[in-house]
């Protein structure tokens, strides 16, 4: 069936639309029903306990998680704050820590170990394992070779110089102590963190 | 707590609207206060990266211009900005005056007032004037009637975005992403009258300090704000990135919306009402028989006229 519109109904039904949208403009219009404005978007989210990683300071974070561990869901970091429990910031950040979820999403983050062979050009992904043993070995290695025990003067120094050992300053005073027994037992001297890289 | 929502009932005006709120469970509900102590802040941008986060804004990257302004304004993306001023005073000494700028959350908000659009901008009982985007319909008319310059329209979607106040968090019993993230505490989020007490302590503070005209900038002009400054020289704001030194609604919102527009409904509502008596009355126009005349004009002309023609005859029949 076709609708006919002749002219002069085509010109009334535009009149009274331009009329009823006037009317509604100039005010007489319902009231619509004002909907919630905004949801909350931490409920429900698993919470974990983290440190930030930027600087020295080791501020505390609270990662917020989607799923409740339950078996069929995969977890997805999506919101990060402050923790008003650690006794260093007490829930603030500074802006690097307070955009650390870009930092925690970013595609350029490493996630696993990588190793480039002597020689090769190629980055390759090796497991953790492989790649614990694979620097205990070379410290090893490296260490038999250039162990000195005495200097030239014949006074007992048992130290080890051709290696270094960078460690992570945000980290607790337990870690720190462990961290420095480790390295300074193995006579290594050169020791630092990235807080001052 | 899951699935928790808004409480309508707490809100106390909305754009474009005579109808009353209910008011029956208004009582109780304190108002809250945002305080951001210019003299604390060290321009660190956390409260824009918190903000930016929480809200689930990233703005395009920008180029540097030379100053430490990033983004240079606000933008539908940025709901918050850090304005860097440097100050020389009458001694010549240099001062950087860094002050967040966002919205102040008046206590009547110029951008309410201004709003056709019923329920987008909506003023809850806390003191959180939130705009409900959904309902807008990206006017223009919130930028005007903004005394502080805070709306920004996206071109993306044609609405209007602007700092809630995190009004989520607030409802939730959180404070606003930018107070929590702020190392130095030079934001501070309570109830009206604790924010006003800080206040007062710390322009006292500031005053022992040499800064004689330190004081708070809460604007009587809009009623107040629900975020209020502590400066260190509240005689100048214009020195902080030009805040207004008594920021009014401008008088054309005032007109629009308080005279003109009732006459406008007057006005239209009498043509209508003419409109009809004069049918009443008068009938429907009578059409004068076709003029021979008019045959002989050009080829389209008649064809319009002739496809016209049965049609009017049919209306004309009384």
């Amino acid at each position: 069936m076709t609708l006919r519109v002749t002219r002069r109904q085509f010109f009334k039904l535009g009149a009274a639309g331009m009329a009823t949208s006037s009317m509604a403009m100039m005010g007489f219009a319902p009231e619509p029903a004002v909907a919630s404005v905004r949801h909350f978007k931490l409920t429900g989210a698993k919470i974990t306990r983290n440190n930030c990683t930027y600087c020295s300071v080791g501020c505390g974070l609270l990662l917020y998680s989607r799923g409740d561990e339950s078996i069929n869901n995969v977890d997805d970091i999506y919101h990060v704050e402050g923790d008003p429990d650690h006794p260093v910031s007490r829930g603030s950040l500074c802006p690097k820590g307070a955009g650390i979820l870009d930092f925690i999403k970013s595609r350029s983050r490493l996630s696993h170990p990588m190793v480039r062979e002597p020689g090769s050009s190629e980055w390759k992904r090796i497991s953790w394992d492989e790649a614990l043993d694979r620097i205990a070995r070379h410290m090893k290695n490296d260490r038999d070779e250039n162990f000195v025990t005495q200097d030239e003067n014949g006074n007992t120094v048992n130290h080890w110089l051709t290696a270094g050992f960078l460690a992570a300053s945000a980290s607790s005073n337990e870690t720190g102590y462990l961290t420095h027994k480790v390295v300074r037992s193995l006579g290594m001297l050169a020791f630092d963190n990235q807080a001052r890289v | 707590m899951r699935g928790d929502q808004i409480n309508l009932q707490n809100i106390v005006a909305r754009s474009a609207s005579n109808a009353p709120s209910p008011q029956i469970r208004d009582g109780g509900v304190e108002e809250v206060t945002k305080l951001i102590d210019v003299s604390r802040c060290i321009g660190c941008k956390a409260c824009q990266v918190a903000c930016s986060e929480w809200n689930d804004l990233r703005d395009e990257v920008g180029e540097c211009v030379g100053v430490y302004d990033n983004p240079l304004d606000l933008t539908p993306n940025t709901w918050e900005v850090m304005r860097f001023n440097e100050y020389e005073d009458e001694q010549g000494n240099l001062e950087w005056l860094i002050r967040k700028d966002n919205c102040m959350h008046c206590e009547e908000p110029g951008c309410l007032e201004a709003c056709p659009a019923p329920g987008a901008i909506v003023k809850y009982a806390n003191g959180i004037v939130d705009f409900n985007s959904e309902h807008c319909i990206g006017c223009g008319y919130c930028v005007a009637g903004c005394p502080f310059d805070i709306p920004r329209i996206s071109e993306k979607d044609e609405k209007a975005y602007k700092c809630t106040l995190c009004s989520d968090r607030v409802f939730h019993g959180l404070e606003p992403a930018c107070v929590k993230s702020c190392p130095t505490g030079s934001i501070m989020f309570g109830t009206r009258e604790d924010m006003h007490e800080l206040a007062a302590a710390r322009t006292d503070f500031l005053k022992g300090r040499g800064y004689e005209k330190a004081g708070i900038y809460d604007p009587a002009g809009v009623g107040g704000t629900h975020v209020i400054y502590v400066l260190q020289h509240a005689d100048k704001p214009e020195i902080y990135g030009n805040l207004p030194e008594d920021p009014r609604i401008s008088p054309m919102v005032d007109a629009w919306k308080g005279v003109t527009k009732p006459l406008m409904s007057a006005a239209v509502g009498l043509a209508a009402l003419t409109g009809f008596f004069h049918y009443a009355i008068k009938g429907p126009k009578e059409e004068p028989e076709d003029d021979p005349d008019e045959r002989t004009a050009t080829a389209a002309v008649r064809t319009d006229e002739e496809s016209a023609s049965p049609d009017s005859q049919e209306g004309d029949r009384p």
